[in-house]
Protein backbone atom coordinates (compact mmCIF):
# COMPACT_ATOMS: atom_id res chain seq x y z
CA UNK A 1 0.00 0.00 0.00
CA UNK A 2 1.24 3.40 -0.98
CA UNK A 3 0.83 6.70 0.81
CA UNK A 4 -1.90 7.73 -0.99
CA UNK A 5 -4.47 4.90 -0.40
CA UNK A 6 -3.22 5.25 3.56
CA UNK A 7 -4.54 8.46 3.87
CA UNK A 8 -7.34 7.69 1.85
CA UNK A 9 -8.40 4.85 4.36
CA UNK A 10 -8.07 7.02 7.02
CA UNK A 11 -10.09 9.61 5.57
CA UNK A 12 -13.06 6.64 5.55
CA UNK A 13 -12.69 6.96 8.93
CA UNK A 14 -12.87 3.24 11.08
CA UNK A 15 -11.95 -0.11 10.04
CA UNK A 16 -14.88 -1.45 8.86
CA UNK A 17 -14.97 -4.84 11.25
CA UNK A 18 -15.47 -2.39 14.33
CA UNK A 19 -17.58 -0.34 12.46
CA UNK A 20 -20.07 -3.27 11.94
CA UNK A 21 -19.29 -4.52 14.99
CA UNK A 22 -20.60 -1.55 16.88
CA UNK A 23 -23.82 -1.05 14.78
CA UNK A 24 -24.94 -4.23 14.61
CA UNK A 25 -24.87 -4.32 18.49
CA UNK A 26 -26.32 -0.73 18.76
CA UNK A 27 -29.00 -2.04 16.32
CA UNK A 28 -29.73 -5.34 18.86
CA UNK A 29 -30.00 -2.76 21.69
CA UNK A 30 -32.62 -0.74 20.07
CA UNK A 31 -34.14 -3.34 18.51
CA UNK A 32 -34.29 -6.18 20.55
CA UNK A 33 -36.89 -4.64 23.38
CA UNK A 34 -39.63 -4.80 20.11
CA UNK A 35 -38.24 -8.12 18.31
CA UNK A 36 -39.47 -9.06 21.77
CA UNK A 37 -42.71 -8.12 22.28
CA UNK A 38 -43.19 -9.01 18.75
CA UNK A 39 -42.81 -12.53 19.65
CA UNK A 40 -44.35 -12.84 22.96
CA UNK A 41 -47.71 -11.21 21.19
CA UNK A 42 -47.27 -14.66 18.89
CA UNK A 43 -47.44 -16.69 21.90
CA UNK A 44 -50.35 -18.40 23.61
CA UNK A 45 -50.93 -17.40 26.85
CA UNK A 46 -49.71 -21.03 28.38
CA UNK A 47 -45.92 -20.26 26.23
CA UNK A 48 -45.61 -17.04 28.13
CA UNK A 49 -44.57 -18.45 31.36
CA UNK A 50 -41.65 -20.95 31.02
CA UNK A 51 -38.70 -21.60 32.13
CA UNK A 52 -35.76 -21.63 30.98
CA UNK A 53 -37.48 -19.37 28.19
CA UNK A 54 -38.19 -20.22 25.18
CA UNK A 55 -37.69 -17.50 22.31
CA UNK A 56 -39.86 -18.56 19.08
CA UNK A 57 -43.20 -19.29 20.03
CA UNK A 58 -43.89 -23.26 19.67
CA UNK A 59 -47.27 -22.38 17.58
CA UNK A 60 -47.64 -18.78 16.17
CA UNK A 61 -50.89 -17.77 17.39
CA UNK A 62 -53.05 -14.55 17.18
CA UNK A 63 -55.20 -15.46 20.30
CA UNK A 64 -53.39 -11.99 22.04
CA UNK A 65 -54.51 -10.30 19.57
CA UNK A 66 -58.44 -11.61 19.55
CA UNK A 67 -58.55 -11.14 22.91
CA UNK A 68 -57.15 -7.41 22.92
CA UNK A 69 -60.08 -6.48 20.99
CA UNK A 70 -62.46 -9.11 22.37
CA UNK A 71 -61.74 -8.81 26.18
CA UNK A 72 -61.20 -5.30 26.72
CA UNK A 73 -61.53 -1.99 25.41
CA UNK A 74 -58.68 -1.41 23.27
CA UNK A 75 -60.51 0.17 20.18
CA UNK A 76 -62.23 2.69 22.12
CA UNK A 77 -58.48 3.64 22.94
CA UNK A 78 -56.92 3.48 19.95
CA UNK A 79 -60.23 5.88 18.33
CA UNK A 80 -59.22 8.50 21.59
CA UNK A 81 -55.54 8.64 20.64
CA UNK A 82 -56.67 8.78 16.91
CA UNK A 83 -58.84 11.55 17.45
CA UNK A 84 -56.76 13.30 20.84
CA UNK A 85 -53.46 13.47 18.48
CA UNK A 86 -55.73 14.62 14.87
CA UNK A 87 -57.13 17.24 17.14
CA UNK A 88 -54.30 18.75 19.05
CA UNK A 89 -52.35 18.80 15.73
CA UNK A 90 -54.96 20.87 13.31
CA UNK A 91 -55.85 22.80 16.61
CA UNK A 92 -51.70 23.99 17.09
CA UNK A 93 -50.95 24.46 13.17
CA UNK A 94 -53.94 27.07 13.80
CA UNK A 95 -52.42 28.46 16.36
CA UNK A 96 -48.51 28.40 15.51
CA UNK A 97 -48.69 29.16 11.62
CA UNK A 98 -49.68 32.67 11.84
CA UNK A 99 -47.70 33.30 15.28
CA UNK A 100 -44.35 31.87 13.37
CA UNK A 101 -45.26 33.90 10.58
CA UNK A 102 -45.53 36.87 12.19
CA UNK A 103 -42.39 36.49 14.04
CA UNK A 104 -40.73 35.81 11.58
CA UNK A 105 -41.53 38.84 9.20
CA UNK A 106 -42.98 41.35 11.23
CA UNK A 107 -40.80 43.79 13.69
CA UNK A 108 -42.84 42.82 16.90
CA UNK A 109 -42.19 44.52 19.77
CA UNK A 110 -39.74 42.27 22.14
CA UNK A 111 -39.52 39.56 20.36
CA UNK A 112 -35.95 38.43 21.96
CA UNK A 113 -38.20 38.17 24.73
CA UNK A 114 -40.71 36.32 23.30
CA UNK A 115 -38.29 33.68 21.69
CA UNK A 116 -36.80 32.84 24.62
CA UNK A 117 -39.84 32.35 26.41
CA UNK A 118 -40.63 30.05 22.98
CA UNK A 119 -37.54 27.83 23.44
CA UNK A 120 -37.57 27.95 27.42
CA UNK A 121 -41.19 26.55 27.03
CA UNK A 122 -40.00 22.94 26.55
CA UNK A 123 -38.48 23.54 30.17
CA UNK A 124 -41.79 24.09 32.38
CA UNK A 125 -41.68 20.91 34.66
CA UNK A 126 -44.34 19.56 33.46
CA UNK A 127 -45.91 18.29 37.49
CA UNK A 128 -45.86 22.39 37.78
CA UNK A 129 -48.89 22.33 35.47
CA UNK A 130 -50.44 19.16 36.00
CA UNK A 131 -50.74 20.26 39.75
CA UNK A 132 -52.81 23.74 39.20
CA UNK A 133 -54.34 22.58 36.05
CA UNK A 134 -56.51 19.88 37.69
CA UNK A 135 -58.42 22.37 39.75
CA UNK A 136 -58.59 24.84 37.32
CA UNK A 137 -60.01 21.97 34.69
CA UNK A 138 -62.26 20.75 37.34
CA UNK A 139 -64.21 24.39 37.78
CA UNK A 140 -64.41 24.43 34.02
CA UNK A 141 -65.87 20.71 33.77
CA UNK A 142 -63.10 19.85 31.50
CA UNK A 143 -61.97 16.98 33.48
CA UNK A 144 -62.11 13.37 32.24
CA UNK A 145 -62.87 14.95 28.63
CA UNK A 146 -61.15 14.64 25.50
CA UNK A 147 -61.37 18.17 24.69
CA UNK A 148 -59.55 19.15 27.85
CA UNK A 149 -56.60 16.55 26.90
CA UNK A 150 -56.76 17.79 23.38
CA UNK A 151 -56.27 21.70 24.92
CA UNK A 152 -53.33 21.31 27.62
CA UNK A 153 -51.86 19.31 24.93
CA UNK A 154 -52.04 21.64 22.12
CA UNK A 155 -50.57 24.44 24.91
CA UNK A 156 -48.15 22.24 25.96
CA UNK A 157 -46.58 21.59 22.29
CA UNK A 158 -47.62 25.15 20.71
CA UNK A 159 -44.21 27.15 21.90
CA UNK A 160 -42.18 24.89 20.03
CA UNK A 161 -44.04 23.94 17.15
CA UNK A 162 -44.20 28.37 17.17
CA UNK A 163 -40.34 27.98 17.36
CA UNK A 164 -39.72 25.28 14.26
CA UNK A 165 -42.31 26.99 11.44
CA UNK A 166 -40.35 30.15 12.61
CA UNK A 167 -37.65 28.14 11.45
CA UNK A 168 -38.68 27.39 8.35
CA UNK A 169 -40.51 30.58 7.52
CA UNK A 170 -36.97 32.12 8.01
CA UNK A 171 -35.03 30.11 5.31
CA UNK A 172 -37.60 31.31 3.21
CA UNK A 173 -36.11 34.68 1.46
CA UNK A 174 -37.94 37.87 1.92
CA UNK A 175 -37.52 39.14 -1.21
CA UNK A 176 -40.34 36.02 -2.34
CA UNK A 177 -42.37 37.89 -0.22
CA UNK A 178 -41.55 40.94 -1.75
CA UNK A 179 -42.56 40.05 -5.23
CA UNK A 180 -45.93 38.81 -4.50
CA UNK A 181 -46.56 41.81 -2.91
CA UNK A 182 -45.60 44.14 -5.52
CA UNK A 183 -48.17 41.19 -8.05
CA UNK A 184 -50.58 42.66 -6.09
CA UNK A 185 -51.08 39.75 -3.19
CA UNK A 186 -52.18 40.89 0.21
CA UNK A 187 -50.68 39.23 3.26
CA UNK A 188 -52.96 36.45 3.67
CA UNK A 189 -53.36 35.41 0.15
CA UNK A 190 -49.31 35.65 0.27
CA UNK A 191 -48.93 33.36 2.94
CA UNK A 192 -51.72 30.67 1.18
CA UNK A 193 -50.33 30.76 -2.31
CA UNK A 194 -46.66 31.65 -2.15
CA UNK A 195 -45.44 30.75 1.40
CA UNK A 196 -47.16 27.78 2.63
CA UNK A 197 -46.63 25.45 -0.69
CA UNK A 198 -43.01 26.06 -0.17
CA UNK A 199 -43.24 25.08 3.66
CA UNK A 200 -44.98 21.90 3.25
CA UNK A 201 -42.29 19.99 4.02
CA UNK A 202 -41.53 21.91 7.65
CA UNK A 203 -45.22 22.00 8.36
CA UNK A 204 -45.05 18.12 7.40
CA UNK A 205 -42.49 17.80 9.98
CA UNK A 206 -44.19 20.23 12.53
CA UNK A 207 -47.20 17.79 12.13
CA UNK A 208 -45.36 15.12 12.79
CA UNK A 209 -43.76 16.33 16.02
CA UNK A 210 -47.27 17.52 17.05
CA UNK A 211 -48.67 14.05 16.50
CA UNK A 212 -46.05 12.02 17.85
CA UNK A 213 -46.57 13.70 21.01
CA UNK A 214 -49.53 13.64 21.59
CA UNK A 215 -49.98 9.75 20.61
CA UNK A 216 -47.03 9.07 23.20
CA UNK A 217 -48.10 11.61 26.22
CA UNK A 218 -49.02 9.88 29.53
CA UNK A 219 -48.73 12.04 32.11
CA UNK A 220 -51.40 14.52 31.34
CA UNK A 221 -53.73 11.71 30.10
CA UNK A 222 -53.26 9.56 33.68
CA UNK A 223 -53.87 12.62 35.78
CA UNK A 224 -56.83 14.57 33.73
CA UNK A 225 -58.52 11.61 31.60
CA UNK A 226 -58.31 9.01 34.22
CA UNK A 227 -61.71 7.34 32.94
CA UNK A 228 -61.98 4.42 30.75
CA UNK A 229 -64.42 6.08 28.48
CA UNK A 230 -61.55 8.92 27.53
CA UNK A 231 -58.39 6.68 28.11
CA UNK A 232 -55.60 6.79 25.25
CA UNK A 233 -53.44 3.97 24.24
CA UNK A 234 -50.94 5.03 27.19
CA UNK A 235 -53.30 4.85 29.57
CA UNK A 236 -55.15 2.12 29.01
CA UNK A 237 -52.29 -0.30 28.35
CA UNK A 238 -51.14 0.73 31.89
CA UNK A 239 -54.27 -0.78 32.95
CA UNK A 240 -53.18 -4.42 31.64
CA UNK A 241 -50.36 -3.94 34.17
CA UNK A 242 -51.84 -5.61 37.50
CA UNK A 243 -50.86 -5.75 41.00
CA UNK A 244 -50.34 -8.84 41.04
CA UNK A 245 -50.49 -10.59 37.55
CA UNK A 246 -49.97 -8.77 34.47
CA UNK A 247 -51.72 -9.53 31.16
CA UNK A 248 -48.43 -9.96 29.12
CA UNK A 249 -50.46 -11.08 26.58
CA UNK A 250 -52.70 -8.19 26.05
CA UNK A 251 -49.96 -6.06 26.34
CA UNK A 252 -46.81 -7.14 24.29
CA UNK A 253 -50.45 -7.56 21.82
CA UNK A 254 -51.67 -3.58 22.37
CA UNK A 255 -48.03 -2.68 22.49
CA UNK A 256 -47.14 -3.76 18.74
CA UNK A 257 -50.39 -2.23 17.71
CA UNK A 258 -49.71 1.00 19.16
CA UNK A 259 -46.42 1.15 17.72
CA UNK A 260 -47.00 0.62 14.71
CA UNK A 261 -49.02 4.18 13.11
CA UNK A 262 -46.18 5.79 15.03
CA UNK A 263 -43.30 3.72 13.24
CA UNK A 264 -44.61 4.06 10.22
CA UNK A 265 -44.83 7.32 10.68
CA UNK A 266 -41.59 8.07 11.80
CA UNK A 267 -39.72 5.97 9.54
CA UNK A 268 -41.31 7.73 6.64
CA UNK A 269 -40.67 11.12 7.57
CA UNK A 270 -37.70 10.78 10.11
CA UNK A 271 -35.48 12.57 7.84
CA UNK A 272 -37.63 15.67 7.52
CA UNK A 273 -38.26 15.87 11.53
CA UNK A 274 -34.84 15.31 12.04
CA UNK A 275 -33.27 18.45 10.32
CA UNK A 276 -36.27 20.43 11.43
CA UNK A 277 -35.79 19.60 14.93
CA UNK A 278 -32.37 19.55 15.14
CA UNK A 279 -32.42 23.57 13.12
CA UNK A 280 -33.18 25.27 16.45
CA UNK A 281 -29.97 24.61 18.48
CA UNK A 282 -27.55 23.97 14.92
CA UNK A 283 -27.36 27.19 13.59
CA UNK A 284 -24.40 27.16 10.58
CA UNK B 1 -53.53 44.88 5.49
CA UNK B 2 -52.09 45.65 1.77
CA UNK B 3 -53.31 48.55 0.14
CA UNK B 4 -55.44 46.36 -2.22
CA UNK B 5 -57.53 45.15 -0.11
CA UNK B 6 -57.89 48.77 1.82
CA UNK B 7 -58.99 50.00 -1.21
CA UNK B 8 -55.97 52.46 -1.17
CA UNK B 9 -54.26 54.16 -4.32
CA UNK B 10 -50.99 52.03 -5.17
CA UNK B 11 -47.98 54.00 -4.54
CA UNK B 12 -46.97 55.24 -7.93
CA UNK B 13 -43.41 54.99 -6.35
CA UNK B 14 -43.15 50.46 -5.67
CA UNK B 15 -42.00 50.29 -2.06
CA UNK B 16 -39.13 48.30 -0.74
CA UNK B 17 -41.07 47.03 2.09
CA UNK B 18 -44.98 47.07 2.08
CA UNK B 19 -45.32 47.95 6.03
CA UNK B 20 -48.76 45.80 7.51
CA UNK B 21 -50.57 47.56 9.62
CA UNK B 22 -49.81 48.29 13.10
CA UNK B 23 -51.67 45.69 15.01
CA UNK B 24 -52.09 42.90 12.43
CA UNK B 25 -49.19 41.21 13.09
CA UNK B 26 -49.72 41.27 16.68
CA UNK B 27 -53.43 40.05 15.50
CA UNK B 28 -51.35 36.70 14.31
CA UNK B 29 -49.50 36.44 17.90
CA UNK B 30 -52.78 36.56 20.15
CA UNK B 31 -54.50 33.27 19.27
CA UNK B 32 -51.41 31.31 20.42
CA UNK B 33 -50.99 33.77 23.29
CA UNK B 34 -54.05 33.31 24.82
CA UNK B 35 -53.39 29.44 24.66
CA UNK B 36 -50.35 29.38 26.17
CA UNK B 37 -50.94 31.86 28.84
CA UNK B 38 -53.86 30.61 29.67
CA UNK B 39 -52.86 26.71 29.88
CA UNK B 40 -49.76 27.13 31.25
CA UNK B 41 -48.57 30.88 32.32
CA UNK B 42 -51.29 31.17 34.78
CA UNK B 43 -51.26 27.86 36.09
CA UNK B 44 -47.75 28.10 36.98
CA UNK B 45 -48.53 31.44 38.92
CA UNK B 46 -51.13 29.46 40.30
CA UNK B 47 -48.83 27.10 41.08
CA UNK B 48 -46.31 29.34 43.13
CA UNK B 49 -49.65 30.77 44.79
CA UNK B 50 -50.45 27.49 45.97
CA UNK B 51 -47.56 26.57 47.62
CA UNK B 52 -48.62 28.92 50.40
CA UNK B 53 -51.79 27.17 51.15
CA UNK B 54 -52.93 24.00 52.37
CA UNK B 55 -55.02 23.11 49.96
CA UNK B 56 -57.32 20.31 48.82
CA UNK B 57 -59.25 20.83 45.36
CA UNK B 58 -61.52 17.63 45.92
CA UNK B 59 -62.96 19.35 48.67
CA UNK B 60 -62.18 22.65 47.58
CA UNK B 61 -60.47 23.78 51.41
CA UNK B 62 -57.96 26.32 51.27
CA UNK B 63 -56.27 28.39 53.99
CA UNK B 64 -52.74 29.86 54.39
CA UNK B 65 -49.99 28.05 55.51
CA UNK B 66 -47.30 30.89 55.14
CA UNK B 67 -43.80 29.05 54.05
CA UNK B 68 -45.14 25.75 56.64
CA UNK B 69 -45.45 23.43 53.29
CA UNK B 70 -41.70 24.60 52.48
CA UNK B 71 -40.32 23.75 56.25
CA UNK B 72 -42.50 20.82 56.17
CA UNK B 73 -40.72 19.10 53.09
CA UNK B 74 -37.06 20.81 54.04
CA UNK B 75 -37.26 18.57 56.94
CA UNK B 76 -38.93 15.78 55.71
CA UNK B 77 -36.38 12.42 55.34
CA UNK B 78 -38.13 10.89 52.39
CA UNK B 79 -37.77 14.45 50.38
CA UNK B 80 -34.06 14.27 51.25
CA UNK B 81 -34.29 10.85 49.94
CA UNK B 82 -36.07 12.46 46.63
CA UNK B 83 -33.69 14.75 45.89
CA UNK B 84 -30.68 12.22 45.96
CA UNK B 85 -32.90 10.35 43.66
CA UNK B 86 -33.08 12.99 41.50
CA UNK B 87 -29.51 14.07 41.39
CA UNK B 88 -28.63 9.97 41.33
CA UNK B 89 -31.51 9.38 38.16
CA UNK B 90 -30.21 12.75 36.18
CA UNK B 91 -26.53 12.31 36.25
CA UNK B 92 -26.88 8.49 35.40
CA UNK B 93 -29.07 8.76 32.28
CA UNK B 94 -27.52 11.93 31.04
CA UNK B 95 -24.10 11.60 31.47
CA UNK B 96 -24.85 7.73 29.66
CA UNK B 97 -26.60 9.21 27.06
CA UNK B 98 -23.86 11.68 26.70
CA UNK B 99 -21.46 9.11 25.92
CA UNK B 100 -22.93 6.58 23.93
CA UNK B 101 -24.63 9.57 22.00
CA UNK B 102 -20.97 10.98 20.84
CA UNK B 103 -20.13 7.30 19.87
CA UNK B 104 -23.41 7.59 17.73
CA UNK B 105 -23.15 10.35 16.00
CA UNK B 106 -19.66 9.28 14.65
CA UNK B 107 -20.77 5.78 13.77
CA UNK B 108 -23.86 7.33 12.15
CA UNK B 109 -21.72 10.13 10.35
CA UNK B 110 -18.98 6.97 8.40
CA UNK B 111 -19.68 6.00 4.93
CA UNK B 112 -21.33 2.62 5.32
CA UNK B 113 -23.77 0.98 2.95
CA UNK B 114 -27.18 1.04 4.13
CA UNK B 115 -26.59 4.25 6.12
CA UNK B 116 -29.97 5.86 5.51
CA UNK B 117 -32.24 2.74 6.53
CA UNK B 118 -29.98 2.54 9.73
CA UNK B 119 -29.55 5.93 11.20
CA UNK B 120 -33.82 5.81 10.77
CA UNK B 121 -34.07 2.44 12.46
CA UNK B 122 -31.96 2.94 15.55
CA UNK B 123 -33.77 6.34 16.52
CA UNK B 124 -36.98 4.08 16.62
CA UNK B 125 -36.52 3.80 20.57
CA UNK B 126 -36.89 7.48 20.71
CA UNK B 127 -40.41 7.59 19.30
CA UNK B 128 -41.54 4.72 21.43
CA UNK B 129 -44.22 5.86 24.14
CA UNK B 130 -43.25 5.74 27.35
CA UNK B 131 -45.37 3.05 28.75
CA UNK B 132 -44.44 1.24 26.03
CA UNK B 133 -40.87 1.50 26.48
CA UNK B 134 -41.99 0.98 30.23
CA UNK B 135 -44.03 -2.08 28.85
CA UNK B 136 -41.05 -4.01 26.78
CA UNK B 137 -38.84 -3.43 29.58
CA UNK B 138 -40.45 -4.88 32.21
CA UNK B 139 -41.01 -8.07 30.20
CA UNK B 140 -37.52 -8.49 29.62
CA UNK B 141 -36.14 -7.36 33.69
CA UNK B 142 -39.20 -9.67 34.94
CA UNK B 143 -37.39 -11.63 37.57
CA UNK B 144 -39.39 -15.05 37.13
CA UNK B 145 -39.93 -15.02 33.30
CA UNK B 146 -37.62 -12.47 32.10
CA UNK B 147 -35.23 -13.13 29.33
CA UNK B 148 -32.36 -10.67 30.57
CA UNK B 149 -32.11 -13.32 33.46
CA UNK B 150 -32.04 -16.33 30.85
CA UNK B 151 -29.57 -15.02 28.88
CA UNK B 152 -27.59 -14.46 31.97
CA UNK B 153 -27.79 -17.69 33.39
CA UNK B 154 -27.31 -19.64 29.83
CA UNK B 155 -23.91 -17.35 29.72
CA UNK B 156 -23.37 -18.39 33.41
CA UNK B 157 -22.74 -14.85 34.64
CA UNK B 158 -25.72 -15.66 37.30
CA UNK B 159 -26.55 -18.36 39.03
CA UNK B 160 -30.13 -17.20 39.98
CA UNK B 161 -33.02 -14.79 38.56
CA UNK B 162 -32.48 -11.58 39.74
CA UNK B 163 -35.38 -9.30 40.07
CA UNK B 164 -34.06 -6.22 38.83
CA UNK B 165 -36.99 -4.00 39.03
CA UNK B 166 -38.41 -4.74 42.49
CA UNK B 167 -34.87 -5.02 44.88
CA UNK B 168 -33.53 -1.69 45.82
CA UNK B 169 -29.84 -2.69 44.39
CA UNK B 170 -30.73 -2.36 41.02
CA UNK B 171 -34.32 -0.72 40.79
CA UNK B 172 -33.08 2.76 39.83
CA UNK B 173 -29.77 1.27 37.69
CA UNK B 174 -33.01 -0.58 35.61
CA UNK B 175 -35.07 2.71 35.14
CA UNK B 176 -31.74 4.66 34.03
CA UNK B 177 -31.42 1.71 31.66
CA UNK B 178 -34.57 2.23 29.98
CA UNK B 179 -33.80 6.42 29.63
CA UNK B 180 -30.49 5.58 28.26
CA UNK B 181 -32.48 3.17 25.40
CA UNK B 182 -34.81 6.01 25.01
CA UNK B 183 -32.21 8.70 24.89
CA UNK B 184 -29.25 7.82 22.50
CA UNK B 185 -31.01 8.52 19.68
CA UNK B 186 -31.42 12.15 20.80
CA UNK B 187 -27.96 12.86 20.73
CA UNK B 188 -26.58 10.74 18.46
CA UNK B 189 -29.05 12.82 16.18
CA UNK B 190 -28.56 16.14 17.38
CA UNK B 191 -24.72 16.01 17.53
CA UNK B 192 -24.47 14.22 13.98
CA UNK B 193 -26.30 17.79 12.74
CA UNK B 194 -23.48 19.35 14.37
CA UNK B 195 -20.64 17.61 12.89
CA UNK B 196 -22.38 17.11 9.81
CA UNK B 197 -22.01 21.64 9.44
CA UNK B 198 -18.12 20.93 9.94
CA UNK B 199 -16.14 21.53 6.73
CA UNK B 200 -14.87 18.85 5.35
CA UNK B 201 -11.61 20.72 4.45
CA UNK B 202 -10.87 21.24 7.91
CA UNK B 203 -11.11 17.92 8.89
CA UNK B 204 -8.99 16.41 5.55
CA UNK B 205 -6.32 19.30 6.38
CA UNK B 206 -6.00 17.95 10.10
CA UNK B 207 -5.00 14.56 8.51
CA UNK B 208 -2.73 15.67 5.96
CA UNK B 209 -0.73 17.49 8.76
CA UNK B 210 -0.12 14.25 10.13
CA UNK B 211 -3.14 13.92 12.77
CA UNK B 212 -4.23 10.19 13.38
CA UNK B 213 -8.36 9.87 13.43
CA UNK B 214 -8.22 10.00 17.28
CA UNK B 215 -6.33 13.17 17.37
CA UNK B 216 -8.83 15.13 14.13
CA UNK B 217 -11.77 13.94 16.71
CA UNK B 218 -10.56 15.71 20.02
CA UNK B 219 -8.65 18.41 18.45
CA UNK B 220 -10.53 19.50 15.31
CA UNK B 221 -14.32 17.91 16.10
CA UNK B 222 -14.94 17.89 19.38
CA UNK B 223 -14.34 22.11 19.82
CA UNK B 224 -16.46 22.66 17.16
CA UNK B 225 -19.93 20.00 17.91
CA UNK B 226 -18.93 21.30 22.03
CA UNK B 227 -21.80 24.02 21.60
CA UNK B 228 -24.26 21.95 20.49
CA UNK B 229 -23.13 19.04 22.99
CA UNK B 230 -23.50 21.55 25.48
CA UNK B 231 -26.76 22.64 24.82
CA UNK B 232 -28.01 19.17 24.18
CA UNK B 233 -27.00 18.34 27.22
CA UNK B 234 -28.53 20.87 29.35
CA UNK B 235 -31.82 20.12 27.17
CA UNK B 236 -31.24 16.56 28.83
CA UNK B 237 -30.75 17.67 31.95
CA UNK B 238 -34.27 19.58 32.26
CA UNK B 239 -36.20 16.82 30.22
CA UNK B 240 -34.90 13.79 32.65
CA UNK B 241 -35.46 15.26 35.45
CA UNK B 242 -39.56 16.31 35.10
CA UNK B 243 -39.52 12.77 33.50
CA UNK B 244 -41.36 10.21 35.68
CA UNK B 245 -43.18 8.13 33.19
CA UNK B 246 -41.21 5.53 33.75
CA UNK B 247 -41.35 5.45 37.54
CA UNK B 248 -45.36 6.07 37.72
CA UNK B 249 -45.51 3.05 35.23
CA UNK B 250 -43.24 0.54 36.89
CA UNK B 251 -41.72 1.11 40.24
CA UNK B 252 -44.02 4.14 41.57
CA UNK B 253 -41.17 4.88 43.68
CA UNK B 254 -40.26 2.20 45.53
CA UNK B 255 -38.89 -0.03 46.80
CA UNK B 256 -37.74 1.56 49.59
CA UNK B 257 -38.68 4.91 48.33
CA UNK B 258 -35.22 4.29 45.92
CA UNK B 259 -36.74 5.91 42.36
CA UNK B 260 -38.74 8.14 44.01
CA UNK B 261 -37.88 11.40 42.64
CA UNK B 262 -39.14 15.00 43.21
CA UNK B 263 -41.70 15.47 40.54
CA UNK B 264 -42.95 11.76 41.20
CA UNK B 265 -43.59 12.39 45.05
CA UNK B 266 -44.53 15.29 44.47
CA UNK B 267 -47.36 14.00 42.13
CA UNK B 268 -48.39 11.16 44.94
CA UNK B 269 -48.24 14.09 47.65
CA UNK B 270 -50.89 15.68 45.25
CA UNK B 271 -52.97 12.75 43.82
CA UNK B 272 -52.27 10.26 46.48
CA UNK B 273 -52.11 12.55 50.36
CA UNK B 274 -54.77 15.15 48.27
CA UNK B 275 -52.21 17.86 49.56
CA UNK B 276 -51.54 19.80 46.54
CA UNK B 277 -50.04 22.78 48.59
CA UNK B 278 -47.16 20.76 49.89
CA UNK B 279 -47.02 18.92 46.29
CA UNK B 280 -46.45 22.70 44.81
CA UNK B 281 -43.86 23.41 47.11
CA UNK B 282 -41.85 20.67 46.02
CA UNK B 283 -42.41 21.44 42.15
CA UNK B 284 -41.59 24.69 43.19
CA UNK B 285 -38.04 23.39 44.55
CA UNK B 286 -37.50 21.57 41.64
CA UNK B 287 -38.42 24.51 39.31
CA UNK B 288 -36.34 26.65 41.19
CA UNK B 289 -33.34 23.97 40.97
CA UNK B 290 -33.83 24.16 36.85
CA UNK B 291 -34.00 27.38 36.27
CA UNK B 292 -30.47 27.99 36.74
CA UNK B 293 -30.03 25.40 34.07
CA UNK B 294 -32.52 27.00 31.92
CA UNK B 295 -30.41 30.35 32.63
CA UNK B 296 -26.87 28.65 31.75
CA UNK B 297 -29.07 27.13 28.63
CA UNK B 298 -30.42 30.58 27.41
CA UNK B 299 -26.98 31.95 27.20
CA UNK B 300 -25.14 29.54 25.54
CA UNK B 301 -28.34 29.52 22.53
CA UNK B 302 -27.47 33.77 22.78
CA UNK B 303 -23.89 33.36 22.79
CA UNK B 304 -24.76 30.50 19.59
CA UNK B 305 -26.91 33.72 17.95
CA UNK B 306 -29.85 31.38 18.06
CA UNK B 307 -32.12 34.27 19.15
CA UNK B 308 -31.04 36.64 17.36
CA UNK B 309 -32.86 37.68 14.02
CA UNK B 310 -31.23 38.88 10.91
Amino acid sequence: MNRITVGYRLRKGLPRVLLWVMLIGWLTFALGPYVWMLLTSFKPLSQLFTWPVRYLPEVWSVKSYGDLFRQTEFSLFMRNSIIVAFCTMVLTMLLAVPAAFSLSRHRIRGKKFILAFLISSQFFPSILLVLSLFSIMKQLGLLQSLVGLMLVNTAFVTPFTIWLIKGFFDSIPKEIDEAAKIDGCNEVQMIRHVLLPVLVPGLVAAAAYIVIFSWNEFLFAVTFASAERVNTIPVGLKSFIGEYATRWDLLTAGGVIAALPILIFFISIQRRLISGLTSGAVKS
Amino acid sequence: MSQIETGMPVAPVQRKKVKPARYTKYLYLLPAAVVVIAVIGYPVLRAIYISFFHYNPLSGKMTFAGIDNYLNIFGNKVFHRAIWNSIVWIFGAVSLQTLFGIIGAVLLNQNFRGRGVIRGLVLIPWATPSVLAAMMWMWILDGNYGMLNDLLMRLDLIQLPIPWLSQPSTAMASLILIDVWQGIPFFAVMLLAAMQTIPSDLIESSKLDGANAWQTFWRVMFPLFLPTLLITVTLRIVWTASYMDLMMVITQGGPAYRTLTIPLMAYYTAYSDLKFGMAASMAMVQAALLLVVVIFYLRLLAKQGVLDHE
